[in-house]
């Protein structure tokens, strides 16, 4: 099994994304992860997906099969060695007086911040990579990890060069 | 005006051509006069539908219209085969026209079947208000999530003034790249709104820019393996069809002079009686086209796809075989198969480019030479031809009967079949000359295809025979569509090969489930003093029920009578015929290779493997 991000820029009209997961699924692929959202063209949304398939062969399959839907624009398989990933993650841990240093201690360490105290409990807002979070919640589990959101994974390309540089007309269909 | 309802802005709106541009039409309308008119504008000159509550508004206008011809059908379904007919037979989109709810839902199966055959079909739909969608509202069906998987595209269009240029948008999505089928549903409301048409509408599909054009280092690399292999096969698929690019394809056979095998959707796209062609491959292919893809070299896959029922199981397909694969989807090359040159183009371009580099090829001295290969594939194709026993207690032969509607049949015929044996039978003993002539439901094998789809190729093809060839399973599924045909001039003959079972079913239950017949038999079973039956599916009378329906209806049992009454049908031009041909119920779809088994298993027939001699390592 081998994880691929892929960077999926689509228009923005209602429905796109359904077109999208349901293909996956008929399609017989997994979706390990899913963000959605604006861009700098409030015509075209971004759609980061995380997949995870067996061989090389498949995601081929998958991206081709992303290209056929009418509302795809361009697809971008972005490489974790030059792109940036970020998840976001906001987590109520059970505190006390007690432990509540201790847990403030663990979020300074991991450059995460506390969103809102109470006296049972805090909530800390950490992003960053998969790596890095799955570490902070290991360090967190032990005073009890009342509720947990994360969101899914979003990915830029590293360098100056844009995946949405050229204009729509120019859009390479054939990658 | 160009806005779709979600505001989307469109960045660099284009024109559909620059002529039709030099001269706009603008008109005050409701949005069912701009969705006839749209209709009109694009070449839709037959529809096939069945009104209904939500696209009320549109039959209005519809009632008006000198260039749309709105055929009224007995089922949505027969709409949406009939469209698909339509299409096939004369290569244009082929419209259908149904209500929400159930009226959109019954054009699930049709729709279904035009994607996985590639057949440009555009359905309309009538939607509830909106706003009323989703409300669970009156016959309020999610016509668009529904077809999502099985079309090409779909639209929901609410707003008036988003009708014209969806409407061209779908004709161009449905007719363009592979084809398929497209679903544009419009809510009532929007139908009854006031607008202005205009037209040509504005059109914007940023994310749909179909390749058409081969890149020429493949076709360069393609052509080279062409003249280095010893065992080259040409594997004809319907994309060639699609492309309408069978004179090329004549010319590329006769330049390489390479052995050409035309899979069940492509029948026709290679004239049978050539002497390069060698047959179907696949499950039901004849043993020298089956055996010449296991013993190729190199395929050169055109606008074909590796369908399982072509290559069996796929990890012993053409095991010595390099492949060349031209699709115009490029999804399709790799899909299946790897292949070594991949090719993403329009097959009527890649062939034309395949000539020109296979003749620079030959120019510089480079000629394959198929000798050997050739040799043995005659004497396949002479140890191992089709060929069917007669019944030896007299009765007919379904063989026989589909062979003699071939031979006695006008030129130009157009055989529309529908699934089963009959089907692979009409492929076997029917010589295909000519493009467009088969049409048949390959991908999806839906029972029911043939009679609505004759209807359709016929509405298309007025002064064509077209005959229907279809079992009695198939017949009972949509012969509704008789009464359309009758009252609406559309004189199709159908052929029932009626051997009182679903025989292909049966067929598998006599080779895989030891002769246990689980519901598979039509007619009424033995009686209760033990004494069989009739051949055939007597109940209905088929004799009968075609003169209920409006048709001449004929029986046939006695293979003396065979060439007369098939003469009688074809002599009967201003009626739809339908002839009750009662056949013998054991007859089998030979050569076969069994599903999930290698194409080396091929049976030629009952308990008989071909010997391929020393090649057989």
């Amino acid at each position: 099994m081998s994880k691929h991000t892929l960077s999926v820029l689509v228009e923005n009209k209602p429905g796109v994304l359904a077109r999208i997961t349901a293909l996956f699924s008929r399609r017989g692929f997994n979706i390990d992860s899913l963000a959605v959202g604006t861009t700098e063209h409030p015509e075209i949304s971004r759609i980061t997906i995380v997949v995870n398939v067996l061989e090389e062969l498949p995601l081929e399959q998958v991206t081709k099969q992303l290209n056929k839907l009418i509302n795809v624009l361009k697809i971008v398989e972005l490489e974790p060695s030059a792109a940036v990933q970020r998840e976001l993650v906001l987590v109520k841990v059970r505190a006390d007086n007690e432990t509540r240093s201790q847990i403030t201690e663990i979020v300074s360490l991991f450059r995460a911040k506390t969103v809102d105290v109470s006296p049972e409990a805090v909530t800390i807002e950490a992003t960053g990579g998969a790596e890095k979070l799955e570490a902070l919640l290991r360090m967190l589990e032990p005073f009890g990890i009342k509720e947990l959101v994360q969101s899914g994974t979003i990915a830029i390309g590293r360098g100056a060069r844009s995946i949405t540089d050229r204009s729509l007309r120019a859009l390479d269909r054939s990658a | 005006m160009t806005e779709q309802a979600t505001g989307a802005h469109h960045p660099q709106p284009r024109a559909r051509s620059a002529a039709q541009a030099a001269q706009p039409v603008t008109e005050h309308v409701t949005g069912a006069q701009s969705l006839i008119r749209s209709l009109e504008e694009v070449g839709a000159d037959t529809v096939f539908g069945i009104p209904g509550g939500a696209i009320l508004p549109a039959y209005d206008p519809m009632f008006d219209s000198k260039r749309v011809r709105h055929i009224l059908v007995r089922h949505e379904q027969g709409a949406g085969h009939a469209a698909t007919g339509y299409a096939q037979a004369t290569g244009k989109v082929g419209v259908c026209m149904a209500t929400s709810g159930p009226g959109a839902t019954n054009l699930v199966t049709p729709i279904a079947d035009a994607h996985m055959d590639s057949v440009p079909l555009v359905a309309i739909t009538g939607q509830v208000s909106s706003k009323s969608i989703g409300t669970d509202a009156f016959q309020e069906a999610d016509i668009c999530g529904i077809t999502m998987p099985i079309t090409k595209h779909n639209f929901l269009v609410t707003r008036a003034e988003d009708i014209p240029h969806t409407i061209a948008e779908a004709f161009h999505i449905a007719s363009t790249g592979r084809p398929g089928p497209v679903l544009v549903d419009i809510a009532k409301d929007a139908l009854q709104a006031q607008t202005v048409f205009s037209w040509p509408p504005q059109t914007d599909l940023p994310g749909y820019r179909p390749v058409t054009k081969p890149h020429a280092k493949q076709i360069r690399e393609a052509a080279k393996l062409i003249v280095q292999a010893k065992r080259p096969v040409l594997y004809v698929g319907g994309g060639v069809l699609k492309a309408r690019a069978t004179e090329e394809l004549r010319i590329l056979a006769e330049l390489t002079g390479a052995p050409v095998t035309t899979t069940l959707m492509a029948l026709g796209a290679f004239p049978d009686s050539h002497p390069q062609h060698v047959g179907m491959p696949g499950m039901h292919g004849s043993v020298s086209a089956v055996t010449a893809l296991q013993k190729a070299d190199l395929l050169i896959a055109l606008g074909a796809r590796f369908d399982d029922r072509v290559t069996g199981k796929v990890d012993t397909f053409a095991p010595y075989a390099k492949i060349v694969h031209a699709d115009v989807d490029p999804a399709e090359i790799g899909k299946i198969r790897a292949a070594d040159v991949p090719i993403v183009g329009d097959a009527r371009e890649v062939i034309a480019d395949l000539i020109v580099a296979v003749q620079a090829e030959h120019e510089a001295g480079q000629r394959g030479d198929y000798a050997d290969w050739w040799a043995q594939i005659d004497s396949w194709r002479k140890t191992y031809p089709l060929g069917y026993d007669l019944p030896d207690d007299g009765s007919l032969s379904p063989q026989q009967v589909i062979e003699r509607i071939g031979q006695l049949a006008p030129p130009n015929t157009i055989y529309a079949a529908g699934v089963g044996q009959h089907q692979m039978w009409a492929s076997q003993y029917i010589n295909y000359e000519k493009p467009y002539t088969w049409l048949n439901s390959g991908g999806a094998g839906t029972m029911g295809y043939a009679v609505p789809a004759a209807m359709g190729a016929k509405a298309g093809m007025p002064d064509t025979t077209v005959w229907a060839i279809d079992g009695d399973g198939c017949f009972q599924m949509t012969n509704q569509e008789l009464v359309t045909c009758a009252l609406n001039n559309i004189p199709i003959k159908v052929a029932i090969i009626n051997n009182g079972a679903l025989g292909m079913v049966r067929q598998w239950q006599t080779l895989f489930y030891n002769e246990r017949y689980s519901n598979t038999v039509l007619h009424s079973g033995p009686t209760a003093e033990g004494k069989q039956p009739n051949l055939g599916t007597r109940t209905p009378d088929f004799v009968k029920l075609a003169e209920a329906m409006g048709c001449v209806g004929i029986r046939c049992e006695d293979p003396a009578d065979l060439d007369s009454v098939i003469e009688k049908a074809n002599s009967i031009n201003d009626r739809t015929v339908v002839v009750d041909f009662i056949c013998h119920e054991d007859a089998m779809v030979w050569p076969m290779v069994a599903a999930g088994t290698s194409n080396d298993e091929v049976m030629a027939a009952r308990g008989v493997r071909p010997d391929f001699g020393d090649m057989d390592d």
